[in-house]
């Protein structure tokens, strides 16, 4: 069934959209992440113009992540003052973000940036799944458990002065730290269109040391309402939010994501994070063949 | 009664020294709609000769839709340190952004190289204004670029040869629009060429226009952007706490 999608000024089959935002639920719900990382790059596989595929992309992830949100807040698996403070950030990057993403724009550089941003996190995040992933299953086969870690948090956040309590996360920490993560993840949020859960929960769990089981929520939480945020900033400044290709992303992708949460429980984790690590590998490595291979269109067409 | 309808075409008959064109479009206003994946526009129209009579040797038409002009930046990649990035860029004042045209016979055996540029006859004939300082080689590579590009997207067409003349002095073309045309006001421009030479030309307005719920969409995010940005907040919100609630009572 072919849509016409006003936006983006271009007609595609709705059920390919469907599908598309089904399997990033799918793998959003099993995994925990937003899944972002995925919607931005097939949406222009698929021909939708880069900035129309970043900026709804966004509103997938809130969708993606809003039951989520809503569960861990049930089970007070959130810190919220955390979360706020990772919220304050995440609007300062977005913010951020547009700017660069209007510079990027005029010199012509925006889809070079977003692919080789894509290749150096994926690419760096993957790895380090991989090898976390592998060495637990390892563990976990021969039984061996691995040595617990000695360091809390890494010695450059506790340098950081002005330290608040984090009850939640069991923390004691300068508020600067998780505000700059925030603003990280943010300025990718909005130039990627992800949500920067992929980021966020190794960063949460090995730079700041947190308690693992306010991670999860406690990103979710920022990703909603850093997500939601972006939405907005795009409306107002690219005014490139489609709400048709959105509505069919978000259609595909919050059955998904049920659909994954069921999966999930039934999985180890650590299989499910191999998994996921290799996702995110492959993605990297398309898009770093992508910038390396001769591309099909020599020629960009921008309209002033 | 003779009289009288002599009286009546009297003014046409005068003025009628060279051929003129009657020309006409299926549709004036193409609308885009929700299924829409493109249309085809019939052009078609009367041939009208002063004497009533079609010359012995027959005439060509060429037919030509053509869009909006856009303000355009062209971008090229070249690979810098191993990777693909855009190096060069050139700009052009006035690239339609949709251009169509057919022909009762190949255009180079119509009209010569300098009439085609005169009137654009060809996607290698538009005049683009460039803008930017780029030698005329460089103009020259970026305007095949664009060719090119608008070709594989059906935005440029050309249809050589399928102009149907009928007994003369009827003709008719299929021109086809591409899903990604731009809203706006289009032309549809009929030549007729006699020896190499355009004796008539004619025009008519097509205008291509978002309808119902399509154009209300992208007035929305231009006009109330703060608004349009909570409706898709508020739709994503709203879709995913329902699928979590119905979830949880399956």
């Amino acid at each position: 069934m072919d849509l016409y999608l006003p936006i983006a000024n271009l007609s595609v089959n709705a059920f390919v959209i469907i599908g598309l935002g089904g399997v990033v639920g799918l793998l959003s719900g099993m995994f925990g992440v937003g899944g972002g990382f995925l919607t931005t790059p097939l949406l222009i596989f698929y021909g939708i113009p880069p900035t129309v595929a970043a900026a709804s992309a966004a509103s997938q992830v809130t969708g993606a992540s809003v039951s989520g949100v809503f569960t861990h807040l049930s089970r007070k698996t959130v810190d919220i003052d955390m979360g706020i403070v990772m919220v304050v950030g995440g609007i300062v990057g977005a913010l951020i973000g547009t700017a660069l993403f209007r510079l990027l724009q005029t010199l012509g550089q925006i889809d070079t940036a977003i692919a080789i941003l894509y290749v150096l996190m994926l690419g760096s995040i993957g790895m380090l799944m991989a090898k976390e992933s592998i060495q637990s299953i390892v563990a976990l086969r021969s039984g061996v458990r691995p040595t617990a870690k000695k360091r809390r948090h890494h010695p450059l956040i506790a340098a950081l002065p002005m330290r608040w309590r984090f009850y939640r996360s069991g923390l004691y920490i300068s508020p600067l730290a998780p505000f700059l993560l925030g603003v990280t993840t943010g300025i990718l949020t909005m130039l990627l269109g992800v949500g920067g859960g992929f980021i966020m929960v190794p960063a949460m769990l090995y730079l700041l040391g947190m308690t693992t089981q306010v991670v999860v929520g406690t990103s979710l939480f920022q990703i909603l309402f850093v997500t939601i945020a972006t939405t907005m900033m795009h409306s107002m400044t690219t005014k490139a939010v489609d709400l048709v290709l959105a509505l069919l992303l978000l259609i595909g992708s919050v059955v998904g994501a049920q659909v994954g949460a069921r999966i999930s429980m039934t999985v180890r984790p650590e299989y499910l994070r191999m998994i996921l690590a290799f996702i995110v590998l492959v993605v990297a490595i398309r898009m770093a063949l992508g910038l390396g291979y001769r591309p099909d269109e020599i020629y960009t067409v921008q309209i002033q | 009664m003779a009289r009288l309808l002599m009286f009546a075409f009297a003014p046409l008959m005068l003025a009628a020294r060279a051929p003129m064109l009657v020309p006409d479009v299926s549709q004036r206003e193409v609308e885009i709609q929700y299924s829409f994946t493109g249309a085809e526009l019939l052009l078609f129209g009367a041939i009208v000769y002063p004497d009533g009579k079609a010359p012995q040797k027959p005439a060509d038409i060429v037919v030509v839709l053509k869009g909006p002009d856009q303000s355009i930046t062209m971008r090229e990649k070249q690979k810098v340190a191993g990777i693909w990035v855009n190096a060069d860029s050139a700009q052009f004042r006035s690239a339609p952004s949709f251009y169509a045209m057919a022909s009762s016979r190949p255009i180079d055996r119509i009209v010569d190289e300098r009439t085609a540029a005169i009137y654009e006859l060809g996607v290698d004939k538009l005049q683009l204004s460039p803008a930017s300082l780029n030698d005329s080689d460089e103009i020259q590579r970026f305007q095949t670029g664009l060719v090119d590009l608008r070709r594989k997207t059906g935005l440029f067409v050309e249809r050589p040869g399928t102009v149907e003349i009928t007994d003369g002095v009827l003709y008719r073309a299929r021109l086809p629009l591409s899903a990604r045309v731009i809203v706006g006001d289009y032309t549809a421009e009929t030549f007729l060429v006699q020896d190499g030479r355009v004796v008539a030309a004619a025009v008519r307005d097509v205008t291509i226009r978002k309808s119902g719920f399509e154009r209300f969409i992208a007035l929305a995010a231009q006009n109330w952007s703060f608004l349009y940005g909570l409706t898709a907040v508020a739709l994503a919100v709203g879709l995913g706490w329902a699928a979590g609630a119905v979830a949880r009572r399956i």
